[in-house]
């Protein structure tokens, strides 16, 4: 996508087909895809808090895999690690079979798209992405070329010129994108690169990002916060938790298969039936979980289908959110659930249904055991 | 039913113009009257003569003063000298700043920076006499401190001069060239530098291209301390200048006998430090403060 089509195709070729395999979640058996990035171990402490704690991953290559948590559960360091701002503590980190725990950032074969952007304000745009080609000792032609290259590609090649005090937000982060891809790396590290955007135009990058992503077959690593953008650009998600991760899997994995009752909380909304309840409904004990949107709202005399789960409650809260409706049933069992119903046919307010009787019913298959 | 009335204000809402008065009149005062005015005294006085015989003023407009300056060799030389000291302070200034600055704002622990800070300050606690007079002590040809510690690696005390001139004004003025580029390299993000080094560049070439562009402000604000602070010094030289004379100097002895010389002469330092500010200007490094 740089410099001509010739080159676009290239990048496509090198390209395993690990990543549509592990899109469509079917293996077969294709030679292992190599591994960009193996974590073994990896630990760091800050004074008494361990903020990363002996993780274990193996990206592969050409994937766009998540690190997904809340602040404070270690994935921004895990990040820093990969590029070499943070010596861990203990275990090894390899780039492409080769280990590089002890080698400094300006050595790796790594670029990182900042939270903050980090452009130099005392260069234009056009020397902003030069920067790392001139360190590298690129010819001065070869240099202007690629920069303008990366420029068009992010779409800002009329800006060259400018300082970044002149751009927007969204601009700035397609500088940095281009700052970072200019270089070519085999592995792009992005730090909640959206963060600061706000809904519309971060919704347009993230269909912008994973376009782009795929065009250059380059591996990426994305640090967020927001499950949403996790689940709609990432081929794998690493969700965090207290230093750890807590599930690696794909994002329907994660999303339909929460391994851990924090996973289901954090990717999705928390909607688990446990101790009696879970007796009372499911015949079975443990903490299981039930997407909202798998849930159907019915009268109290509806008969279930069979292989189908159903509870009474009443209904607590009705919220309208425009496409969907949100219901908060307290159940008669004990606990609460939450349902989402399309509003597809039902656009009139539901608001009646506030303190009446209703049952929920779900396919069993639906349901998912989590650890508690 | 009542009438609303709007909620009552004070005096300066109601007033802007006597507010912004009342704010800035003692300072404008202080400026205009007691700063520019002394200063537009020195200007005219410096184009006046003295009578040889009667010692009086001769109010009329001449340019003899300045003749003098700039063809006399004694004053000339004096004029060079002073602007070379002041030079070469802001020099070692720079060079002993700049790695102190960074250690304090980017390597100390961040509870430690008070502490730090507070020791770059204290010495400005002290008296500006008692700081000369004690490196007149450390300068002592061979009885002094700085004498004991190099006679034995074979070398002798700068003694007083030239080079103690500049060895005790850069003690003095240090603090102002640190000060400004600690707050100048504080305020760098941490990105900034992490950047760079992600884009393959080492930390000389990071802190050549990234560090030194961004806190250029800095070290012209501190330069100009350092600067301005040794080109109107005269007591040092008095005190460990031995028989070397700066421009301070002269006006110190002729302003009895001849005010208008004296004055010509304190008018070099400004004029100087002003061509200096302009350079700065066009440099573009004030655009940013």
């Amino acid at each position: 996508m740089w410099a001509n089509r010739g080159e676009r195709i290239l990048f496509r070729d090198r390209l395993p087909s690990a990543v549509r395999i592990l899109n469509q979640g079917v293996t077969y058996a294709m030679p292992e895809p190599s591994v960009a990035i193996r974590l073994r171990g990896l630990t760091r402490r800050f004074g008494d808090v361990v903020a990363v704690n002996g993780v274990d991953l193996d990206v592969l290559d050409g994937e766009f895999l998540t690190l997904l948590g809340p602040s404070g559960s270690g994935k921004t360091t895990v990040l820093r690690m990969i590029a070499g701002f943070e010596r861990p503590d203990d275990g090894t980190i390899e780039l492409a079979g080769v280990d590089v725990t002890r080698v400094p950032p300006y050595a790796r074969d790594v670029n990182t798209v900042f939270q903050d952007y980090a452009l130099f304000p005392h260069m234009t745009v056009q020397k902003n992405i030069e920067y790392g080609l001139k360190v590298k000792k690129v010819p001065s032609a070869e240099r202007k070329a690629r920069a303008l290259a990366a420029l068009e590609s992010v779409r800002l090649g009329a800006y060259g010129d400018r300082s970044p005090s002149q751009l927007s937000g969204g601009q700035r982060q397609r500088v940095a994108l281009a700052r970072a891809l200019v270089n070519r790396p085999k592995v792009l590290l992005l730090d909640e690169p959206l963060g600061a955007l706000d809904l519309k135009l971060r919704e347009q990058m993230q269909v912008e990002l994973k376009e782009i992503q795929r065009e250059v077959g380059i591996t990426f690593v994305f640090v967020t916060h927001d499950q949403d953008e996790a689940l709609t650009m990432s081929d794998r998600i690493a969700v965090f938790n207290e230093g750890g991760i807590a599930q690696l899997g794909t994002p329907t994995d994660v999303y339909e298969h929460p391994a851990t009752a924090f996973v289901a909380g954090f990717v999705g909304t928390s909607n688990l039936l446990e101790g009696v309840a879970a007796e009372a409904v499911l015949g079975r004990p443990g903490t299981w979980s039930v997407r909202p949107e798998k849930i159907r709202v019915v009268g109290v005399d509806a008969v279930p289908n069979d292989g189908e789960h159903a509870v009474r409650g009443t209904v607590r809260e009705v919220v309208y959110v425009g496409m969907s409706t949100r219901f908060v049933v307290d159940l008669a069992v004990g606990g609460s659930l939450m349902a989402v119903q399309q509003n597809s046919e039902m656009s009139t307010d539901l608001g009646h249904l506030r303190g009446q009787q209703v049952q929920l019913v779900w396919d069993a298959r639906h349901e998912y055991k989590v650890a508690d | 039913m009542t009438t609303t009335t709007a909620t009552p204000r004070g005096f300066g809402y109601r007033h802007p113009r006597l507010r912004l008065a009342g704010l800035l009149s003692a300072p404008m005062a202080w400026l205009v009257v007691v700063y520019l005015g002394s200063l537009a005294a020195l200007f005219l006085t410096a184009f006046w003569t003295v009578d040889d015989f009667t010692g009086q003023l001769v109010k009329t407009f001449t340019m003899k003063n300045f003749q003098q300056v700039f063809t006399n060799p004694a004053y000339l030389g004096s004029m060079l000298r002073t602007v070379s000291i002041a030079l070469l302070v802001t020099l070692f200034c720079l060079v002993l700043a700049l790695p102190l600055a960074f250690f304090m704002a980017r390597v100390a622990r961040t509870s430690w920076r008070p502490l730090l800070i507070a020791m770059v300050l204290t010495p400005l606690w002290a008296s500006y006499l008692v700081k000369v007079y004690a490196w007149r002590a450390m300068l002592q040809p061979e009885t002094g401190v700085l004498a004991w510690f190099l006679d034995p690696l074979g070398l002798s005390s700068p003694g007083y001069g030239y080079l103690g001139i500049v060895i005790t004004l850069t003690y003095l003025w240090l603090p102002y060239m640190i000060l400004p580029i600690y707050a100048g390299l504080t305020r760098l993000p941490d990105s900034m530098l992490d950047a760079s080094s992600d884009l393959g560049a080492k930390g000389g070439r990071t802190f050549r291209s990234v560090v030194m562009p961004i806190i250029f402000p800095s070290i012209v604000a501190g330069s100009i301390f350092t600067f301005s602070l040794s080109l109107g010094d005269y007591i040092t030289a008095q005190i460990v200048g031995g028989k070397v004379t700066m421009l301070g100097n002269i006006v110190q002895t002729t302003y009895v006998t001849n005010l208008p010389f004296a004055a010509a002469v304190a008018t070099i330092p400004v004029v100087i430090v002003l061509l200096y500010l302009l350079a700065v200007r066009r440099s573009g490094a004030l655009d940013n403060l």
